[in-house]
């Protein structure tokens, strides 16, 4: 019934804020029962987790670092979300990304290091893009759904760097399938070292300067998606295509856009993992980031700044959880798994559950306005 | 849900007869949020007779008969079936009680056989194979009763329109629907399959059958019906025999006041040629032809009608104009610019040089429902340097833009930060024209401007359109309305199966004409 | 030759061990998929299954309480699916999604709570797994050239699930073209107004589908942990949802075409086991990744549409609202 009630305006608040949090909070709460259930306290687990995410500056390091990575994933996740795309295929971008980032690492010795480190950011968004464009292509195109192909592009990308490294890029005379150590000039700087240079202390963690693109990728997304023509298109494309051709907007075109700048954006998680922390090419480095991206996007609403805090909170709770299993051996990453995976299930398939109650009760206690207009 | 008995009596007087009405509704009251949908309608329909329920789109016909058939409980009111009052609960309820629908959009499996489709639903147990044998038998007796032929065994999506109506009937005399309620059923049909639909609806009537026709058509309502509802604002404000009222009566007591058949405005100067189309042919999104070789102009300060029943290949012609669906074969020259088959140019290119559309069905494709305003006013116009720079969109100006814009075309509300999803249907409408109109074109494709609009916002709509023409701008018109055609066009062409049957002046044009024409007769033909 | 022989024959037989869950997954998102809800979620289901029927049967030490377990787990994740994709119109994609991650991390999270054992079951072995049926005379005619290995490795000694999977293409055939429910089903995945309209429930259909795509997907699990394998390991489903889904569209969402996709992939797989690191003549050494990766590529080339067309059931996807 309340489906059909009238459009009523309730501030942005209660939809932006509210809903979200009372999803999330739903997620935690039954990751605490499942805690409980294995014998657990779930309130010294999350104290546990929030020390072990905030409580030093290193561990803020970690818990950063991680944030840069779902910042990447969220966004890449979100701008094709506006094209009306579901990219599940983050995961495949993310680590052919790094796979031109470890290219870029191994070819360049020698080089002066900000140019390798330049060249080595074009070469991830250009990798994730490339490995993006095809899903893209193929929806555009030939009408391929993009949330099955990049599944499959997903196991491709798995399969083909697995292959590289195990025949090609390996290190010669090393049994584990990693590439050799690129020279010191393809790293990006610690952000330890960088904020000691500068006179501030901070604690030996992941962090490097990831971060700071990262931040500056959300802003600029935030600007291309609201501010230029081009996010206008997207979005148009995204919320009706025949209204999209009526004006004169290409949907393939921008369908291609949009992957490409999302895989290419997936593709940064390489510049974190591969030349800010590993300086090698290794296997399995994206460990479901790419996944993540879903989570963080949802909860994020697809908007920048929402993506920054659920990132944060996904950093939270990757460094957290690390740290906790330390404390509590029963509760690993996996259980990190779990609460992404309700987070999931509560903010995005189940947005539909709580919303509608939550706006009636706002509207019984507060009173709602309704919109006149729209009556006819 | 509440169900009030009111036990209000009906104010028309039922035909005095032996048996109690087919159907009869009392005071049936229904609510959306702040929308009265139905209000107090009550009405009785004789067994055996053809009922007409005649209104606007928005008079609350769809929402009673949506009651009728159980998809809405009414909030207050009472449905009696044959004298007996009952509680329709749903669709599967409402068969029970012999009442069936022919729904407006065909409710059909398209890959499945007529065969399936029948008996969906209404199958006789866990395994299909008897139920398709009944049903089958079942056919051929109702093909022999009402002379309803279809091949059982072909797949819906290959059978035309009219074929496919045929099965929905199929479906419901199948279910032992005695009362069958037909939702505007004659918007998709060419005139001949019209005519064949009449025809078996008359010979369900003659078998005893009780037929309810909605339709916003006064001419079926008088070809066809033996009373007539009519309803407004979700009010019955007329209960008649057919026989004792006229078209006129029926349009003025639709609307609620006597028509204004004719907008004024004078006779049209038209000057140099803005568009010429020759031999042009367009495929739909099916890869079917539905434009067959047309070929007219329109020239500066004139408008051009185009009038036909709906799904004549105006609509592809329209959007081919418009630089969004390709042309197959042919030329249009607008402005001095040939385009063809081999010189496409998309809407973008054909808005920049000079052309202006309003699409036939906005919320589709004129508008994003889920933007805001503004957003959605400057659509087809985002690279106008009045609305972008090199990188940046300029939102103030945009949004300074728009509101002026609303507040010259009376938008309300007339706020650009809304979503355009908060407007009715005129005002929306009203966002589409002022934007394509604001823009000075020297051509502008106009489809149904005034579908789904109120009374107000449409004679608003017609005096812009006219002010356009005077000003020395070049309309070309295309609506099924055809009160619409007759009083904006200055020169009128009716299509047919695609092509153009004729082309007649405004003087020289009056309904019956236009009627003829748009069934395909080539009457009209100047020659 | 006769070399060669026994290698077809030893290959035919790992085709069919491999592409028992395969079929089982494929037939349930099949189920799934022709009601209108697409389940990308079957890797979660298999998954989920396997560690409660692993879980049951290291407890109970019987494989029968493992194999309901398995079923009631797939199934409660099938419903959670329901429930937020048909009652509450959610995205299917994102619903799917969630469950597979939540799978991932629930399985080894209570596994090792209970078991600690790092994230895995105890070792199931005798009444607590299922084993191989061996067929009457097997033994004997082994030995007869041709018919014997036929019979004694293909057609004998495998698990009951083989044989189920097997079967279950034929039935769902039968179910899907010529019962009522089949009918309904394919109609409430192709047009769901028009079922709506005829006064079925499109959301019970689903959800009938969706407790059928529990249940299959419940059998596929159990096979992986407590017969296929002696235990439950983590992500020891290893894609093989996602394959199915693949088999499924290769299939064109059809029970015959499905199977036969579940057998090519299977096969590849059994090729890939024994031809690793063998030199084929003029080719070389395939690598084991090429493979590996060849479900995926081959099923990217087919919804590309350069081989065939594959049409998803219209209404897959979209969630049915009423419109007023």
């Amino acid at each position: 019934m309340i489906a059909l009630a009238p459009p009523t305006q309730v501030p942005r608040w209660v939809t932006h804020v509210l809903v979200p949090v009372t999803n999330l909070l739903v997620a935690f709460v039954i990751a605490g029962i499942i805690i409980a259930a294995i014998g657990e306290d779930p309130f010294k687990a999350m104290k546990l987790l929030v020390l072990g995410a905030f409580g030093a500056s290193d561990l803020i390091g970690f818990t950063l670092y991680y944030t840069t990575n779902f910042i990447f994933t969220g966004l890449a996740v979100a701008i094709a979300f506006h094209c009306g795309l579901f990219n599940i295929g983050g995961e495949g971008q993310a680590y052919v990304g790094g796979l031109g980032v470890g290219l870029v690492g191994l070819a360049f010795s020698g080089w002066p290091a900000p140019i390798v480190i330049l060249i080595a950011i074009a070469a991830s968004m250009a990798f994730g893009a490339a490995w993006a464009f095809i899903p893209g292509y193929l929806q555009a195109k030939r009408g391929s759904h993009v949330v099955i192909t990049t599944i499959m592009f997903n196991f491709l990308a798995a399969a083909m760097i697995t292959y590289l490294l195990v025949e090609v890029l390996i290190q010669p005379g090393q049994q584990a399938p990693q590439s050799r150590e690129f020279d010191a000039n393809a790293w990006l700087p610690f952000m330890h070292d960088v904020l000691r240079g500068i006179g501030i202390n901070m604690g030996q963690s992941s962090l490097n300067l990831s971060f700071v693109i990262a931040l500056i990728a959300a802003f600029l997304v935030w600007v291309f998606i609201w501010h230029t023509r081009w996010g206008y298109e997207i979005r148009t494309v995204g919320a009706n295509q025949a209204a999209a051709v009526y004006a004169g907007i290409s949907p393939s075109r921008n369908i291609i856009l949009a992957m490409l700048i999302s895989g290419g954006l997936a593709g940064m998680v390489g510049i974190n993992e591969i030349i800010g922390v590993h300086h090698r090419l290794i296997l399995d480095f994206p460990a479901g980031f790419g996944f993540v991206g879903i989570a963080v996007a949802l909860m994020g609403r697809n908007h920048p700044l929402g993506i920054f805090f659920a990132a944060l909170l996904f950093g939270m709770l990757y460094q957290g959880g690390s740290e906790l299993s330390f404390d509590i051996p029963t509760i690993t990453r996996d259980l990190v798994v779990v609460i992404q995976g309700l987070v999931i299930l509560f903010s995005g398939a189940m947005e539909h559950v709580f919303r509608p109650h939550i706006i009636a009760a706002y509207i019984r206690i507060v009173g709602g306005r309704a919109v006149g207009a729209a009556a006819e | 849900m509440a169900r009030l008995v009111t036990g209000l009596e009906t104010d028309v007087a039922t035909p005095i007869a032996e048996a109690p009405p087919a159907l009869e509704l009392r005071g049936i009251d229904k609510w959306f949020g702040p929308v009265h949908a139905n209000n107090g309608v009550s009405f009785a329909v004789p067994r055996g007779s053809i009922h007409g329920i005649i209104g606007e789109n928005g008079a609350g016909k769809s929402t009673l008969m949506s009651i009728v058939y159980g998809y809405y409980q009414a909030d207050a009111g009472q449905i009696l079936v044959n004298g007996t009052a009952v509680k329709i609960t749903g669709p599967q309820n409402a068969l029970s009680h012999g009442i069936g629908m022919v729904h407006q959009h065909f409710m059909l499996v398209e890959p499945f056989t007529v065969l399936e489709n029948v008996i969906l639903g209404a199958e006789t147990g866990r395994i299909l194979a008897p139920s398709l044998e009944r049903a089958r038998a079942e056919l051929e007796r109702l093909e022999r009763d009402y002379s309803l032929e279809v091949n059982p065994d072909a797949t819906i999506e290959t059978l035309a329109v009219g074929l496919r109506q045929r099965v929905e009937i199929l479906k419901a005399l199948y279910r032992g629907a005695d009362i069958l309620i037909l939702d505007e059923p004659t918007g998709v049909l060419t005139p001949q399959e019209v005519d064949q639909l009449f025809d078996i609806l008359r010979a369900l009537r003659d078998q005893g059958k009780t037929v309810i026709l909605i339709t916003h058509k006064l001419r079926e309502i008088m070809a066809l019906t033996d009373n007539v509802t009519v309803m407004r604002q979700g009010e019955v404000v007329a209960n008649v025999k057919t026989a004792e009222t006229s078209r006129e009566k029926l349009a003025e007591l639709m609307v609620g006041r006597s028509v204004l058949l004719r907008v004024e405005k004078t006779v049209a100067t038209p000057g140099a040629e803005v568009l010429a189309v020759q031999d042009i042919s367009v495929r739909d999104g099916q890869g079917v032809r539905r434009v067959k070789g047309v070929s007219f102009d329109v020239r500066a300060g004139e408008i051009l009608g185009i009038a036909g029943v709906a799904g004549n290949g105006q609509s592809e012609l329209l959007e081919a104009l418009a630089g969004i669906r390709p042309i197959e074969s042919g030329t249009i020259r607008f402005k001095g610019t040939e385009i063809d088959a081999a010189h496409m140019r998309n809407a973008r290119q054909m808005r920049e040089l000079g052309m202006g559309h309003v699409p036939e069905d906005r919320q589709r494709m004129g508008l994003v429902v889920s933007f805001q305003a503004n957003e959605s006013s400057i659509l087809g116009h985002q690279d106008n340097p009045k609305y972008t720079g090199a990188i940046l969109m300029r939102q103030s100006a945009i949004v300074a833009d728009v509101a002026e814009k609303m507040e010259r075309f009376d938008v309300r509300p007339s706020n650009p930060l809304l979503r355009t999803s908060a407007f009715s249907g005129g005002n929306q409408q009203k966002i589409v024209l002022v934007r394509e109109m604001d823009q000075n074109p020297d051509l502008l494709l106009v489809g149904q401007p005034t579908r789904g609009v109120d009374i107000g916002a449409i004679e608003f709509i017609h005096k812009r359109l006219i002010a356009m023409r005077d000003q020395g701008k070049a309309i070309l018109l295309v609506s099924v309305e055809l009160d619409e055609i007759l009083s904006l066009s200055d020169r009128i062409i009716v299509m047919f199966d695609g092509g153009i049957v004729g082309e007649v002046s405004q003087a020289e044009a009056d309904e019956r004409k236009l009627g003829l024409m748009m069934a395909g007769e080539r009457l009209g033909a100047a020659a | 030759m006769e070399e060669f022989f026994t290698m077809i024959v030893l290959i035919a037989d790992a085709t069919l061990r491999v592409s028992t869950p395969l079929i089982l997954a494929a037939l349930a998102g099949l189920y799934a998929e022709r009601s209108g809800v697409v389940d990308i979620a079957l890797e979660g289901k298999l998954l989920g299954a396997a560690f409660a029927a692993a879980t049951v049967a290291a407890v109970t030490h019987s494989a029968w309480l493992g194999l309901a377990a398995g079923i009631t787990f797939a199934v409660a994740l099938a419903m959670i699916h329901a429930y937020a994709c048909v009652t509450h119109k959610g995205d299917q994609v994102v619903s799917g999604m969630a469950i597979n991650i939540l799978v991932a991390g629930l399985g080894p999270t209570l596994a090792l709570a209970w078991f600690r054992q790092g994230g895995q079951t105890p070792r199931v072995e005798g009444g607590a797994r299922f084993h191989p049926w061996s067929w009457p005379g097997a033994e004997a005619v082994a030995d007869i050239p041709v018919i014997g290995p036929i019979y004694f490795e293909i057609i004998s000694g495998h698990n009951m699930f083989v044989y189920i999977a097997v079967l279950c293409v034929p039935l769902t055939a039968w179910v899907i073209y010529k019962t009522r429910f089949g009918l309904r089903l394919r109609a409430v995945g192709e047009s769901p107004e028009a079922v709506d309209t005829a006064g079925i429930s499109v959301d019970w259909m689903r959800y009938q589908a969706l407790i059928v795509t529990g249940i299959l997907c419940g059998i596929g699990g159990t096979y992986l942990s407590i017969a296929q394998n002696a235990g439950f390991l983590r992500n020891m489903s290893a894609g093989q949802g996602f394959i199915a889904l693949a088999a499924l569209i290769f299939g064109k969402w059809r029970p015959w075409p499905t199977m036969f996709a579940c057998f090519l992939f299977a096969f590849t797989d059994a090729v890939q086991t024994r031809l690793q690191g063998v030199d084929i003549p003029g080719i070389g050494i395939i690598p084991v990744q090429f493979i590996q990766a060849l479900p995926f590529a081959l099923t990217v080339i087919l919804l590309a549409g350069f081989v065939g067309k594959a049409v998803a059931p219209r209404a897959s996807g979209i969630p049915y609202i009423k419109e007023r």
